[in-house]
C-alpha cells in the first residue's frame, strides 16, 4: 500500500447525504475478480446517462474537479452494503482524501485498508468547505487541512494514522501476534 | 461488574489488548461468498499465504446464480467465471464449498443457521454486511471489506475498535402477529432512528415482543440491523434458539455441554448499562411500507407519500435527499399508499426466504389468482428451504397462483444475476433495500414483508393486510 503523507488538490463537493455504496459502484461492476479498473465506473448511474452520456450536472463531470483527490461529502457516506469495491473504485479514479460529517462504519474500514483517508469533521467545518471547495492540503502527520484562509484539525485514532503513514500491510502486522493467536486456540473450548 | 451480552462475547475473544483500544479479535466462523472473496485469495496466492483454519470457513455461491434451470450452463460468462474462480480458490485452500448443485446451497446468511455453522456465543465474519443476520442466535455476527476477508483468512482474526451498546427494547403484544410481522418491526424501528441510528453500536434486541418471536423471525430483524447503521445485531439466546439448532448438520458433538453453558452464561446482566437506548411498542404498529430511496423512508400502509418538509423535519438536506427520492420513485407527496400501482412482487432474500416466510405468504394467495399484468416471482433462500417448501406443496399454491418459482440465491435483491427491474419498474420487495437501482438501474423498489408481498401482488397494489383473514 502506497503510504500516506500529504495530498494538495482542489476538492470535489458532493453535495448530498447517505451516500450508499450501491451508488458508489453499482452491482453490476461487481463480477471483476482483481482490485484494479474501477474507477471508470464510479458513481456510474449519477456520471453517467444510459452508461455513455457524461451528465452535465454531475460534479464530477464538471472539468474543474477532473484531477481532484479529495472527496468533499455529507452525512453518513458509504452506507449499505460492504463491498470494498467502493473504496478500490474511489483510489482508481483518484481520490485519497473523502471528508463528511460521518461515514459508515464498513466503509470507513476499507478506506484505511486501501490507502483512503477518511476525514470525520465537524458540520460547521464542512458547511465551511462546502462555501469555498477550492485547493486545500491534507496533511496527515500533523492532522490539519489547510485551506487559502484557515487552517483545520481533524482527529484520526491513532493505530490507523500510523497503519497510513507507514503504508503498512496490516496481516503482517498480526502474523508478528501469531504465538498469541496459537496460544488463544489452544486455551479455548473447541467449537 | 455486570456487563452486557455483546462485552461477554467480545471478551471472550481477545486475543491482543492495544493500549489505544484496538482489539485483536479471534474469528470462530468465518464465511465466504463469490463476490466479496476473489480478491482475498489472490492477495494470499501473492504473499505465499495459506487459510489459518480452513476448518472454520466456509463457502457457498448467492449472489450472482442464476435462479432458472440449474442443469443449464450459466450464460453471464462474468458470473460463470466468478463462480469458478471460487470452486478453484476453494479447492486450493481447503475450504468446504456448498456449490451450485449442493443440496445445501444458498444465501449464505440463511444457510449458516441453516446447518448449525452459526452459534451462540461465537464470532462470526462474512464479507457482507447483512452477516448481522447471524446475531439472532446470540452470536456476535458482522460484514467485513474484502481486505479484512484476507486478513481472517490468513490469520483467523481481525482488528477491531471496541463497538459502543445499544439496547433496543420492543414491547408489548402485536394485536395481529400475521399481520404486523417482524419485518414490520424493524422497518419501524429503522424509521424512527433513522439509517446511521446505529452507527458505531452493536445492537441487542430485548424485551417481551422479541421473546415471542420464532427464530425466523429474529433473523428478519437482526438481518436489518446494518440498514439501521449498525456494527450487528444481537438476541440473546433461548431455549427456542437451542432447539432451533439441535440436530443440524454442522454443531458441535457435544451440543447439549455447550447448551448448558449457553443458558448460564449468555445474556447481558442485570443492571449491565448500554451506550444508547430506545424502546418501540409493537401493539402501536402498523405494516410499513418504504416509500422512498433508503430504508428509513418508511410509513404505514395506511399513510400518504409524505410532503419532503414534513419528512425532513427542519433538516435541509434530508428535505433535499426527500426531493430526490420521490423524483427517483415517481411518487407524488400526498398519494395514499394503497392507490401505488405495482408491476412486480419480489419474495426473497436473506430478510424474508425462509420458510415461515414462504408459508405466511402462501396463505394470502391459497387459491388466488395475482393481477395477470404484474410478474411475480419466489425466490427461496436455500435448496433446503425449497425442499422443504415443496413437501408442503407451497410451489404448487405460488405456481397455481401465478407465481415464478425459482432456484435459491439472493436473485433480486440485488439483481446480479438477470433476475432486475427494468427502468420505471415498481416493485413489492421482501429485501432489505430500497437504494436507488438496487434491484436494476432505474427500478423502483418499496420494502414490505413476506405477506404484504403476496396481498399486493393479488390486489396489484398495497393493501392492509390487517384486513385480510390471516390466520
Ligand atoms: S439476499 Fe441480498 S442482502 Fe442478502 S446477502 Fe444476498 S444480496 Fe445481500
Amino acid at each position: 500500500m502506497e503510504p500516506f503523507k500529504k495530498i494538495k488538490s482542489i476538492a470535489t463537493p458532493l453535495d448530498k447525504v447517505n451516500v450508499d455504496t450501491d451508488q458508489i459502484i453499482p452491482k453490476q461492476f461487481l463480477k471483476l475478480v482483481q482490485k484494479t479498473g474501477f474507477g471508470k465506473y464510479l458513481f456510474y448511474d449519477w456520471r453517467f446517462e444510459n452508461g455513455e452520456k457524461p451528465r452535465e450536472d454531475f460534479v464530477l463531470n464538471n472539468p474543474k474537479y477532473y484531477d481532484s483527490k479529495i472527496l468533499l461529502t455529507r452525512d453518513n457516506f458509504g452506507c449499505g452494503s460492504s463491498r470494498e469495491h467502493a473504496a478500490w473504485a474511489l483510489l482508481d479514479y483518484g481520490f485519497r482524501v473523502v471528508i463528511s460529517p460521518s461515514f459508515a462504519d464498513i466503509f470507513y474500514n476499507n478506506c484505511f485498508k486501501n490507502g483512503i483517508l477518511p476525514i470525520k469533521l465537524d458540520s460547521q467545518s464542512i458547511e465551511k468547505l462546502f462555501k469555498n471547495p477550492s485547493e486545500m492540503e491534507v496533511d496527515l502527520q500533523n492532522q490539519t487541512i489547510t485551506t487559502d484562509d484557515s487552517t483545520i484539525p481533524f482527529e484520526i485514532e491513532s493505530h490507523r494514522k500510523k497503519t497510513l503513514l507507514e503504508g503498512l500491510d496490516d496481516i503482517a502486522v498480526t502474523l508478528q501476534y501469531e504465538d498469541k493467536i496459537t496460544q488463544y486456540e489452544k486455551s479455548k473450548a473447541k467449537l | 461488574m455486570s456487563r452486557t451480552l455483546f462485552e461477554k462475547i467480545w471478551d471472550s475473544h481477545v486475543v491482543v489488548q492495544q493500549d489505544d483500544g484496538h482489539s485483536l479479535l479471534y474469528i470462530d466462523r468465518h464465511l465466504v461468498h463469490e463476490v466479496t472473496s476473489p480478491q482475498a485469495f489472490d492477495g494470499l496466492r501473492m504473499n505465499k499465504r495459506k487459510v489459518r483454519r480452513p476448518d472454520l470457513t466456509f463457502a457457498t455461491m448467492d449472489h450472482n446464480v442464476p435462479t432458472s434451470d440449474r442443469s443449464l450452463p450459466i450464460i453471464d460468462q462474468i458470473s460463470a467465471r466468478q463462480i469458478q474462480v471460487l470452486e478453484k480458490n476453494c479447492k486450493d485452500f481447503g475450504i468446504e464449498l456448498f456449490d451450485i448443485h449442493s443440496p445445501n446451497q444458498g444465501i449464505v446468511h440463511v444457510i449458516g443457521p441453516e446447518l448449525g455453522i452459526t452459534l451462540p456465543g461465537t464470532t462470526i465474519v462474512c464479507g457482507d454486511s447483512h452477516t448481522s443476520t447471524h446475531g439472532a442466535f446470540g452470536a456476535l455476527a458482522f460484514g467485513i471489506g474484502t481486505s479484512d476477508v484476507e486478513h481472517v483468512l490468513a490469520t483467523q482474526c481481525i482488528w477491531m475498535e471496541k463497538p459502543k451498546t445499544f439496547e433496543i427494547k420492543v414491547e408489548g403484544k402485536r394485536k395481529n402477529s400475521h399481520a404486523i410481522t417482524a419485518k414490520d418491526i424493524i422497518l419501524s424501528i429503522i424509521k424512527q432512528i433513522g439509517t446511521a441510528g446505529g452507527t458505531g453500536t452493536v445492537i441487542e434486541y430485548r424485551g417481551d415482543t422479541i421473546s415471542d418471536l420464532t427464530m425466523e423471525q429474529r433473523m428478519t430483524i437482526c438481518n436489518m440491523s446494518i440498514e439501521a447503521g449498525a456494527r450487528a445485531g444481537l438476541i440473546a439466546p433461548d431455549e427456542k434458539t437451542f432447539e432451533y439448532l439441535r440436530g443440524r448438520k454442522y454443531i458441535p458433538k457435544n451440543y447439549e455441554e455447550f447448551v448448558n453453558y449457553w443458558r448460564e452464561n449468555l445474556k447481558s446482566d442485570s443492571g449491565a448499562h448500554f451506550d444508547k437506548n430506545f424502546t418501540l411498542y409493537s401493539d402501536k404498529i402498523s405494516p410499513q411500507v418504504s416509500w422512498g430511496t433508503n430504508p428509513a423512508m418508511t410509513t404505514d400502509v395506511t399513510g400518504t407519500v409524505p410532503f419532503p418538509d414534513e419528512y425532513a423535519k427542519g433538516n435541509p438536506d434530508e428535505e433535499k435527499a426527500a426531493i430526490k427520492a420521490l423524483q427517483y420513485m415517481g411518487l407524488k407527496p400526498g398519494t395514499r399508499m394503497t392507490d401505488i400501482p405495482l408491476d412486480r412482487v419480489f419474495i426473497g432474500s436473506c430478510t424474508n426466504s425462509r420458510l415461515e416466510d414462504l408459508i405466511e405468504a402462501s396463505q394470502v394467495i391459497k387459491g388466488k389468482k395475482i393481477l395477470p399484468k404484474l410478474r411475480a416471482m419466489v425466490v427461496p433462500g436455500s435448496q433446503l428451504v425449497k425442499k422443504q417448501a415443496e413437501q408442503l406443496g407451497l410451489d404448487k399454491i405460488f405456481k397455481d397462483a401465478g407465481f415464478e418459482w425459482r432456484e435459491s440465491g439472493c436473485s433480486m435483491c440485488l439483481g446480479m444475476n438477470p433476475d432486475i427491474l427494468a427502468s420505471g419498474e415498481r416493485c413489492a420487495s421482501t429485501s432489505n433495500r430500497n437504494f436507488e437501482g438496487r434491484q436494476g438501474a432505474g427500478g423502483r423498489t418499496h420494502l414490505v414483508s413476506p405477506v404484504m408481498a403476496a396481498a399486493a401482488a393479488l390486489a396489484g397494489h398495497f393493501v392492509d393486510v390487517r384486513e385480510l383473514d390471516l390466520c
